[in-house]
């Protein structure tokens, strides 16, 4: 007798994003790209139509890409490729699911379809990966479906420093429940506005149920690194690697830092000579209608 | 107590390491060639195999593994681990440590999207073991002296030669433990066989 098997399980959709932990996950806009990336040891990677720091520049709604460069992407790399549906859009995410793209993330990045309420991504047989600055945010997101998280920071701007809040923010917070009584939890659940269960579970796993990359303004190795030294499970790099001088250089010296993130001996050689990063950008230039990462609720 | 390494440069890493200390084994994360001369077997973990091989490459750990698995030291490896281990690859003119005595597809039960769990009957392990494939590679075929010890639909999913050990699929997902105190168990044969020679 042949045994029953399921797809689209949460130990299979979770597990996914165990597989891509200690790895760097990189934006992409063609097959070309793609190919650097997949060469210089990429995890996986992210197929859209602009990085962020375009879209920031080109302004406008920013929506799912166009399906032939998820296909191009796809029929170019053999490493796995996610792709971004706009915050509620459930046909987007449809359309990417029916592709047949690894995972979903429904990403602040675009222009949120849905201002009230996030995807029911549970009812998906993709997994999906959801942005946070938060536990709340987080907690939710993981209520909803989500099979990983990354913290937001603030994408395009080739600045860590939001980034690295959200990363210090959501671990501190975690820490928080572990300690916490269980008799407390259920007005922390209330003051985060996170779902009871899913502190229940990280209370009593002693950390998230899900991998929590980082992402939003990582732009050098040593960026990477400090987001691993954070406690990050890996991290995404958007506009960081296709905005630099040296693409090349920028996406393996990443991935190496990625790797030895406390071998301070060797970042100095990951570090050395790799050419111009992106061009950031100073947060408090930003006006509140520029802050992606205040989509999502 | 024996001490097993598990591969980390990516990858499913800390379950495993989770799961070897579980087993009452000593747990020793290999970054680089010295941690690999201290343990006395390695997991190769899953994860992304293309990129474990150029982090392979850039710190010089590939002849060193080779090494490892002639030396007669047990290895491990699930799903991106066994394509590492495997002698050869479809659709690819080279191998990486080559050992396994195999033909691997990569891939091959397709996208995130066709990823399944099942039960499995593994012989000598259990009757019953939580098998998780995601983007699971297939061993096309084995060599005369590879036991198959699991098979899915007529497919091979694991098998064992000499102290070589692999599978498509990621036990390190579950809470079962019993697969990691079978290569545990392997290890103690392999270090009291060491003592005999």
């Amino acid at each position: 007798m042949i045994p029953t098997s399921l797809i689209g399980t949460d130990r299979v959709k979770r597990g996914m994003a165990e597989m891509q932990k200690g790895g760097v996950i990189m934006d992409v806009i063609n097959a070309e790209q793609a190919k650097i990336a997949e060469a210089a040891g990429a995890v996986a990677v992210m197929a859209l139509e602009r990085v962020p720091s375009d879209i920031r520049a080109a302004g406008g709604v920013a929506r799912m890409a166009d399906p032939h460069i998820m296909e191009e992407v796809m029929g170019a790399v053999t490493i796995p490729v996610m792709a971004k549906a706009r915050i509620g859009h459930i046909t987007e995410a449809r359309i990417l699911e029916a592709m047949g793209v690894d995972y979903i993330d429904e990403s602040e990045v675009l222009t949120p379809a849905d201002e009230e309420y996030h995807l029911r991504k549970n009812e998906f047989i993709v997994p999906f990966v959801c942005g946070c600055k938060d536990l709340g945010e987080a907690a939710r997101r993981i209520g909803e479906g989500a099979s990983m998280l990354r913290t937001k920071g603030e994408p395009g701007t080739g600045n860590i420093v939001e980034a690295v809040r959200h990363l210090r923010k959501v671990n501190g917070q975690v820490r928080k429940i572990v300690h916490m009584s269980e008799d407390e939890l259920m007005t922390e659940a209330k003051v985060l506005g996170a779902p009871y269960d899913v502190l229940l579970q990280i209370k009593h796993a002693g950390k998230l149920p899900v991998v929590n990359f980082a992402a939003g303004g990582v732009a050098t190795p040593a960026d990477a690194a400090l987001m691993m030294e954070l406690g990050a499970d890996g991290v995404f790099v958007g506009s960081g690697i296709f905005k630099s001088e040296n693409p090349e250089r920028f996406a393996k010296a990443i991935v190496e830092a990625t790797t030895h993130f406390r071998d301070y001996k060797l970042l100095v050689e990951i570090s050395k000579e790799l050419g111009i990063p992106m061009k950031g950008i100073e947060i408090s230039r930003l006006s509140a209608v520029e802050r992606m990462q205040d989509r999502g609720w | 107590m024996v001490k097993i390494g598990v591969l980390a440069l990516q990858g499913a890493v800390s379950e495993h390491i989770r799961s070897i200390e579980n087993s009452g084994a000593d747990a020793l994360m290999v970054k680089n060639i010295n941690d690999l001369a201290l343990v006395d077997g390695l997991i190769l973990p899953g994860g992304e195999s293309t990129t474990m091989r150029k982090l392979i490459d850039r710190f010089e750990m590939l002849e060193p593994l080779r090494q490892f698995a002639l030396n007669g030291k047990p290895m491990f490896g699930t799903c991106a681990g066994l394509i590492l281990l495997a002698k050869e690859l479809v659709g690819y003119d080279y191998s990486h440590i080559g050992a396994l005595e195999a033909t691997i597809e990569r891939n091959f039960y397709g996208r995130q999207v066709d990823s399944f769990e099942v039960s499995l009957y593994i012989k000598g392990v259990a009757a019953d073991f939580p098998a998780v494939f995601i983007r699971a590679p297939h061993i096309v075929n084995v060599g005369e002296n590879v036991e198959i010890l699991a098979t899915y639909r007529d497919r091979i999913v694991m098998v064992r030669q000499g102290y070589l050990l692999g599978c498509s699929f990621h036990p390190e997902l579950t809470t079962d433990q019993r697969i990691t105190a079978y290569f545990i168990e392997m290890v103690k044969e392999s270090l009291a066989n060491e003592l005999h020679v």
